[in-house]
């Protein structure tokens, strides 16, 4: 079983609608995948525009895998959950459900 | 009463002088302050290094620091690629004089878009850099390259909209490029470039004839006037863009009644009492007609009033202006001792019309002399196409004159006998004098002759005179009277000529 920890960093713009969706995509998302090994930071542009320099942010929202590496990059509200995990880089449980089930 | 402007909508809006040579002339001041500008050009033509100018400028010459957004060129080709024009960008960034916003693409970075999303990110960090340099110059460069880091082109275009308007709110005045296919084609590659800016400016860089000519155009100038048409310009090696205003100028043209001679007495009388002095004058005729001699009188005579001379020698090499002038009786090396005369000689392939223009403009200002010469302009015309060459003429033309310099330009005609050049008709009506030297044949002799064809704003003599060479140089004879035809190239003696002539046979 993999128990490599998740470090993930999500840009967003203030408080706005898109914020909030990206947020809750994400917190869903982990908790479903990633249980018990990931870590989210999350960092408004408006308040932290350095932070957005350093990292080189250009849309928002922006998750960040900081860890494992390699550093990848999703931008978007991350509705499109099958985007994000691909971006991430991570399998979805049911399809390792799946392939255990079929060895 | 109030302190309020008085329908503030009605006035044109304020300028920011951008500190680019030329260009705050054409600008009638500069860019619209507080306002957005786009320019727009293919690759290569000048973009990059026109907006880095821009912030550069602002911080040398006006004290305002500057933003540079790069959404193409990494900040460190950036800095390497305009070091050369002597821009320190390090060192204004360690001054927080210039900051960049870099949004190039990590190449090795892939981006995966999932779901709706916006440009705050960037957005966030425009701000941030204004606000912390307190920045009053904004570049964004390109928009073009924003559009092929992401996949969806409405919210690209949508987010530039939103950042050009709230770089007005920031109070910065902003300069975006844009990236264009064709020379003459859309003003940007997306189609939307010239409506998110207030103003487009279009650099142009068209192969013509061989020869690379670069031009910028103002295209739309909301609400304020500036010159229209296209108008060329140079990458300077040490201070980067350079435009060269050309209708500008003649409208500031002084125009005086003091004359100057042509150190030939009898050449000034013929003109009714000299040159004038903030004048131009063409000397045309066929190779050995006397144009360097008329040149050498015109030096000379410059400088026994204490007037300095800029001679620009095309045709012929240093020693051999030098030396025909010592054949005449005049000494250009002493004069040159003296510092009241300076002989630059330079093949005229060496290097194309609009450095030479710059050359000889700077030269120019340099040595600030009272007469300058061209020999011979003909010459010159061989390095580029007509039109511009022909604009070469008039730009030389209008900075000499608003110097209060007299020129004095040679052209040399193909022919030896009559004729005109194409110079001649390309540049009669632009200068202000035109004196033509032409070989007679007259009675199986060459002759030599001069006529004063054009003398703009004064009565001239209208005859054609004999012209003789000595080792004291020019001297104008009698008119030739009795032959006609001599401009053509086919003179025509008169009845009594022909009879006088029969005479001279029968005595001998």
């Amino acid at each position: 079983m993999d128990v490599e920890r998740y470090l993930l960093k999500l840009y967003v713009t203030g408080q706005s609608p898109r914020a909030e969706r990206a947020i809750a995509n994400l917190r869903r998302l982990c908790k479903e995948e990633l249980e018990g090994r990931y870590e989210i930071e999350i960092i408004d542009v408006l308040e932290h525009p350095q932070l957005a320099e350093d990292d080189r942010i250009l849309a928002t929202p922006t998750l960040i895998k900081q860890l494992p590496p390699p550093l990848r990059r999703v931008i978007g509200d991350l509705s499109n959950r099958d985007k994000v995990l691909l971006g991430l880089d991570v399998r979805p449980r049911n399809e390792l459900a799946q392939g255990e089930e079929k060895q | 009463m109030t302190d309020e402007p008085v329908n503030a909508r009605a006035l044109p809006p304020a300028k920011v002088l951008t500190g680019i040579p030329g260009l705050d002339n054409l600008t009638y001041g500069g860019l619209p302050a507080n306002r957005s500008t786009l320019i727009s050009g293919s690759s290569g033509s000048g973009k990059t290094i026109f907006a880095a100018q821009f912030l550069a400028r602002g911080i040398t010459e006006f004290d305002e620091p500057g933003v540079f957004v790069t959404f193409e060129e990494s900040p460190e080709d950036i800095r390497r690629n305009v070091a050369s024009f002597g821009w320190d960008l390090a060192a204004w960034e360690g001054n927080g004089k210039w900051a960049f916003v870099d949004a190039s693409p990590n190449p090795e970075e892939e981006i995966v878009e999932a779901g709706e999303y916006d440009l705050g990110g960037v957005m966030a960090r425009i701000k941030g850099a204004v606000d912390r340099t307190g920045a009053r110059r904004l570049v964004i460069d390109s928009l073009s390259a924003v559009f092929s880091q992401f996949q969806d082109a409405s919210v690209v275009r949508n987010e530039l909209f939103r950042i050009a308007r709230s770089a007005r709110e920031m109070g910065v005045t902003a300069v975006l490029t844009a990236e264009r296919t064709e020379e003459y084609g859309p003003v940007g590659r997306y189609g939307v470039e010239e409506f998110i800016a207030d103003n487009v400016v279009v650099l142009r860089n068209v192969l013509e004839e061989e020869q690379r000519r670069r031009t910028l155009e103002l295209l739309k100038f909301r609400g304020t006037d500036h010159q229209k048409g296209e108008h060329p310009f140079v990458i300077e090696a040490d201070r980067g863009v350079v435009v060269i205003p050309l209708t500008g100028i003649p409208l500031e043209q002084r125009s005086s009644n003091v004359r100057v001679s042509s150190g030939n007495p009898e050449l000034d009388a013929m003109c009714g009492g000299g040159f004038f002095r903030d004048s131009v004058i063409l000397v045309s005729g066929a190779t050995g007609t006397g144009k360097t001699l008329t040149v050498t009188h015109f030096l000379a005579g410059g400088a026994q009033q204490g007037d300095r001379g800029l001679l620009f020698g095309y045709e012929e090499s240093r020693e051999q202006l030098v030396r025909n002038a010592t054949g005449w009786g005049v000494d250009f090396e002493r004069m040159e001792n003296d510092g009241v005369l300076r002989v630059h000689c330079e093949y005229p392939e060496a290097r194309g019309l609009q450095d030479h223009l710059l050359r000889i403009k700077r030269m120019i200002e340099q040595f600030a002399p009272q007469r300058v010469v061209i020999d011979s302009l003909s010459a010159l015309e061989r390095v580029g196409p007509p039109k511009a060459f022909r604009q070469m003429v008039i730009d030389l033309s209008s900075f000499i004159k608003q110097k209060s310099i007299t020129g004095l330009f040679t052209n040399t005609t193909p022919t030896l006998v009559g004729g005109t050049s194409v110079t001649e008709a390309h540049i009669s009506s632009l200068t202000d004098s035109i004196i033509l030297l032409r070989y007679v044949e007259m009675f199986g002799e060459m002759q030599r002759g001069l006529m004063v064809l054009k003398m703009r704003g004064s009565q001239h003599d209208k005859e054609i005179r004999e012209v003789t060479i000595d080792s004291t140089g020019m001297h104008l004879g009698e008119p030739f009277r009795t032959v006609s035809g001599i401009l053509s190239g086919n003179p025509v003696h008169s009845r009594e000529e022909l009879a006088r002539l029969e005479g001279l046979f029968s005595q001998e």
